[in-house]
């Protein structure tokens, strides 16, 4: 089957690829460009764990076709820690012991980023309609909803 | 398995690239690259189109016109379809509803499919290039359809006569165990005029209650008013018994839950 080109920006940089036709955004990402923090954990748009940011908006890169992708910008976990310095959620997460088996935790991040970033200080109820598309098996999820929640606190402490 | 996939600019030329073999139409992926992940080998090739009048929402003097590719997340924070955003709401979890599209909604096999439950509540219009169809015949031929859909069209209720609800085990979302979508009109004596009720998994596809709609009418919305509609509720429907609930539990809760909704 004949390649076709893709390029996009990836955390930032620019990043292109010769891939089969129907290649599946998480399948390019992970097993072409090196970026192995989006998961693939159902295929199915059920768990959340392949969670990526396009273009502004969380989507599940495990059905999306990467020719979509085209010019997007498109930012995962592994872009966050800037110098060996950890964003506020990956911090909080570590710190309130939310991380178990670590599966869940890039989608977890990407979503909870996604709405720290509209809504810099999220009710609880917000939180967990947000992780809402993500799910985890080893937590019980109430570290995750307290790391996003604290996340959140140091935001604003930083901010202040 | 990798698939073939070709874009076009205009839905006519979609259409025509969707008459080969194989070919499904890509909307926002959730259900046919989510088959295609499953190893769907029926799937072969996928179409889409970028038409940008498939990505547009247009409200004039409460005439509603969606197109196909508008997503559950962009109907949900439209200012004019707020009534609607509960149903659309209703939808997957964020990310899904950043990629679920109106036109795939009418696809999609019950539990899933809730907005398609509020469009048929609505009594809305489907359109494809080959013409215009009500969503009741269009739901009934979905199986047979190879005409991309373009637009849903429908009349926005005045505020307060559209109802939704979706009844899931997992909070906040969850699959539907069912779901009901209901526009009533009431006159100005309180009794009920005119009455749509559309049920999801009530059926392999989204249904009208029929028998409930005609038992509300000149009724008033009170316990004793509604139980009429609330005992011819299941009558004609064939729920389906999937993971999430069997048909029996389905058919013993639906007067319980369309009660809950008309009282409220």
């Amino acid at each position: 089957m004949a390649k076709v080109p893709v390029q996009f920006t990836l955390n930032g940089s620019e990043k292109a690829e010769f891939i089969d036709s129907g290649t599946t955004l998480l399948h390019a990402l992970r097993d072409k460009i090196g970026d192995t923090s989006p998961k693939g954990g159902c295929h199915q748009g059920t768990c959340g764990a392949c969670s990526v940011i396009i273009d502004g908006e969380l989507r599940l890169s495990c059905l999306t076709l990467a020719e979509t992708c085209n010019g997007a910008a498109i930012s995962t976990t592994s872009g966050l820690s800037e110098g060996g310095v950890l964003h506020p959620l990956q911090r909080a997460f570590l710190d309130t012991f939310a991380t178990q088996c670590g599966f869940c935790t890039p989608g977890m991040i990407m979503a909870a980023k996604m709405l720290l970033d509209h809504t810099p200080n999220p009710s609880r109820d917000e939180v967990v309609e947000a992780l809402s598309g993500n799910i985890c098996r080893c937590t019980g999820y109430e570290p995750i909803i307290q790391a996003v929640l604290t996340a959140a606190r140091s935001n604003s402490q930083n901010a202040a | 398995m990798a698939l073939a996939l070709q874009t076009f600019a205009t839905v006519k030329d979609a259409n025509t690239a969707l008459k080969s073999q194989g070919s499904r139409y890509l909307g926002g992926g959730t259900l046919v690259v989510r088959a295609a992940n499953e190893g769907d080998v029926s799937v072969s090739s996928l179409v889409r189109s970028t038409d940008p009048a498939l990505s547009s929402i247009a409200v004039t003097d409460g005439k509603v016109r969606i197109g196909a590719s508008v997503t559950m997340a962009a109907i949900a924070r439209h200012p004019d379809l707020s009534s609607l955003a509960r149903a659309a709401r209703a939808v997957g979890g964020p990310a899904v509803r950043n990629m679920a599209t109106v036109g795939g909604n009418l696809f999609a096999p019950a539990p899933y499919g809730d907005f398609a439950v509020a469009l048929l509540a609505l009594d809305a219009t489907v359109s494809t290039d080959d013409g215009e169809a009500p969503i009741e015949t269009f739901l009934t031929g979905r199986d047979s359809n190879r005409a991309i859909v373009t637009t849903v069209g429908f009349v926005l209720p005045p505020q307060g006569d559209f109802r939704f609800l979706k009844v899931s085990r997992v909070k906040p979302k969850g699959v539907s165990v069912l779901s009901i979508a209901a526009v009533l009109e009431l006159a100005g004596d309180g009794t009920v005029s005119a009455a749509r009720i559309a049920l999801g998994c009530m059926a392999d596809r989204p249904t009208r209650a029929r028998a409930a709609e005609k038992a509300l009418i000149g009724r008033r919305l009170t316990k004793d008013g509604i139980a009429p509609a609330l005992a011819a509720a299941g009558e004609g429907t064939s729920p389906i018994t999937d993971p999430i609930a069997s048909a029996w539990y389905r058919a013993e809760v639906l007067p319980v839950h369309l009660g809950r909704l008309l009282l409220t």
